[in-house]
């Protein structure tokens, strides 16, 4: 496992550097400079950043993230104040994993694999969500295409189904994107519907 | 009565004045409350606080509080807002370098001159390989929003001609002087900050952009709203007797040196006063100039949560991130703000109460009195730098005539 801690302040990232030397086969990579840290993600290419939640660069780093898929990994924090309510909450408001007290060697391990499980879930989530309102719009189109053949050809709903089912597969494309090409063409060619 | 604990997250901002003055000047007390504050220096830090329980509410950049009720990057999180810490009070700051080019000696720009002049200079910088490049204080905040209505209107695209990053304010004066950005769009005060350390100049103010745009809200996670909603309003009456405390001449050196104290701000009282007096260094050596409204904490109900001004966020929020428009989203991000909270709190008090919740946003050029419930409220001057017209009914409308 790789891991990247990042800490402005030398001698705590040292401690948690060996903290985690419990941690089985494991790489761990220092980033104390705020200048860079871009790209020094991009080169560590960890598994999972562990930081602490008052970090300085917590907000750079999300702009990261959101700018850069490439970039996005599991995050860990490690936060002073805690309890089993405070975890909760902050599991639910997307935090991987959540350290509470520094670094209790024996928990850290199952911790680090709970952050990259959490991450990843929340990816795949997201995934999920824009293949859904995808496949919204594409029904949407198929539909109007549907509507124009079914008029257009004097044909059932069945017809018009197969009828682009077929184009798609002979030409090689997409359902929608066939769909696509009908509805232009009427919106350019047509009398309107 | 006894007194109840309230912890409250901020970052240390000019802005972040209201809940301290609060607490400092009684006016928590007074209500029974006792603030006790946790500072930060990113928003990601001051926001996971509240969202964890070690805050139960903080000052924070209105756009991200609708950002985390829709869910962008992070599982959805309902916040709520019963009170707006203050409208504008932001500046955009040049290196000299830039600011010789695009901007006036002496004064602040006009908008669409130096609007202008940057584009032509992103032109000539572009052709020699160099990109522009401002940082802002986050992506959800509403200096990323005024810095790209700005740019957009004056034919700049902000995701192609310009590069926007994201930089924590106290780091703002650093970038500056470390040649990371040309630019930074930041709150006092650290414009003044980086223009002390003769590292920059200040070219325009947000208010320039949009006379009365909504800036820092106290914010809090929906459900404690609920439980705590006795509290809450105790929290919002202090708030607004800060807030006219704060406005008043009589109290600015005093506030000045409350706010710059270590536990506080952590800096200086000079440059703090300034900016709670509307006077803005604009260059380490000149004195200060008036700038009218640069920060407008407490007059024509400027507390008051307006669902517009929310809207207009949400508006923002689908022009830069991408999005499809959602009445669904529309209505939860307007539900974030919260008028009927506010107006509960200070009923019976003398704070002027408009009657509505939500207004045409940019539509005053004069000054207008408006319908209200209790008390007389005139609104002043409220446009847009281009003179358009925010109507929250009509969300698509506008997008399709603003420039992307």
């Amino acid at each position: 496992m790789r891991i990247a801690v990042i800490d402005e302040n030398p001698v705590r990232a040292a401690i948690i550097e060996d903290g985690l030397a419990e941690v089985g086969e494991r790489d761990v990579f220092v980033i104390s400079e705020r200048t860079g840290m871009a790209r020094a993600i991009e080169t560590i290419d960890p598994d999972v950043i562990l930081i602490d939640l008052g970090n300085p660069s917590r907000d750079m780093l999300e702009e990261y993230f959101a700018v850069s898929r490439a970039v996005s990994r599991p995050i860990a924090m490690f936060v002073e104040q805690s309890n089993e309510d405070t975890i909760a909450a902050a599991i639910d408001a997307g935090v991987s994993a959540y350290i509470v007290d520094g670094l209790s060697q024996r928990r850290i391990k199952p911790i680090l694999d709970l952050a990259v499980r959490r991450f990843q879930a929340f990816s795949r989530l997201q995934t999920e969500l824009k293949e859904a309102r995808d496949a919204l719009s594409e029904r949407t189109i198929i539909d109007q295409a549907k509507k124009i053949l079914i008029q257009k050809r004097s044909i059932s709903e069945p017809e018009a189904h197969k009828l682009l089912r077929d184009h798609a597969m002979n030409s090689n494309k997409r359902m929608a994107e066939v769909a696509e090409a009908i509805v232009t063409s009427e919106q350019l060619l047509g009398d309107g519907l | 009565m006894s007194t109840d604990q309230m912890n409250i997250g901020f970052l240390p901002l000019v802005d972040a004045a209201l809940p301290i003055l609060a607490q400092e000047h009684g006016f928590a007390e007074e209500q029974g409350l006792n603030l006790n504050f946790i500072r930060d220096i990113s928003w990601a830090s001051v926001l996971d606080r509240l969202l964890y329980g070690h805050t139960d509410a903080a000052h924070l950049l209105a756009p991200l509080a609708i950002a985390t009720t829709l869910g962008r990057g992070r599982p959805a999180k309902a916040l709520s807002v019963p009170f707006v810490l203050g409208l504008n009070g932001n500046a955009v700051t040049m290196s000299h370098d830039l600011a010789d080019i695009v901007a006036p000696a002496g004064q602040l720009g006009d908008p669409v001159e130096v609007g202008k002049k940057l584009k032509l200079e992103i032109t000539t910088r572009a052709q020699a390989g160099r990109r522009v490049r401002f940082g802002v204080v986050h992506r959800y905040s509403s200096h990323s929003y005024k810095l790209r209505y700005w740019l957009a209107e004056c034919g700049i695209a902000p995701d192609n001609d310009v590069d926007i990053v994201t930089i924590a304010p106290p780091f703002a004066a650093d970038a500056l002087a470390n040649q990371e950005v040309d630019g930074i769009c930041v709150g006092e005060p650290w414009n003044s900050v980086a223009v002390e350390r003769g590292v920059g100049r200040i070219v325009l103010v947000t208010a320039q952009i949009w006379r009365r745009g909504v800036e820092k809200v106290l914010a809090m996670p929906a459900e404690k709203l609920e439980e705590d909603r006795d509290k809450i309003e105790r929290l919002v009456r202090a708030l607004h007797f800060a807030a006219r405390h704060f406005v008043d001449p009589e109290n600015w050196d005093k506030n000045a040196d409350i706010l710059a104290r270590a536990e506080y701000l952590d800096g200086s009282a000079t440059l703090i006063q300034r900016a709670i007096s509307d006077r803005i260094l604009l260059t380490a050596d000149s004195p200060p100039v008036d700038v009218p409204d640069f920060m407008f904490q407490y007059r024509e109900a400027a507390n008051f949560p307006w669902t517009s001004q929310a809207a207009w966020l949400y508006s923002q929020m689908l022009r830069w991130d991408d999005l499809e428009y959602s009445a669904d989203d529309q209505l939860r991000a307007e539900q974030v703000f919260r008028p009927n909270v506010y107006r509960t709190a200070l009923k019976g008090h003398d704070t002027p109460m408009p009657g509505a919740n939500a207004k045409l946003e940019g539509s005053v050029t004069d000054s207008l009195p408006v319908g209200s419930t209790q008390g007389r409220l005139t609104l002043g001057a409220n446009p847009f730098f281009d003179g358009r017209v925010f109507d929250p009914t009509d969300i698509t409308g506008y997008l399709a005539k603003l420039p992307k």
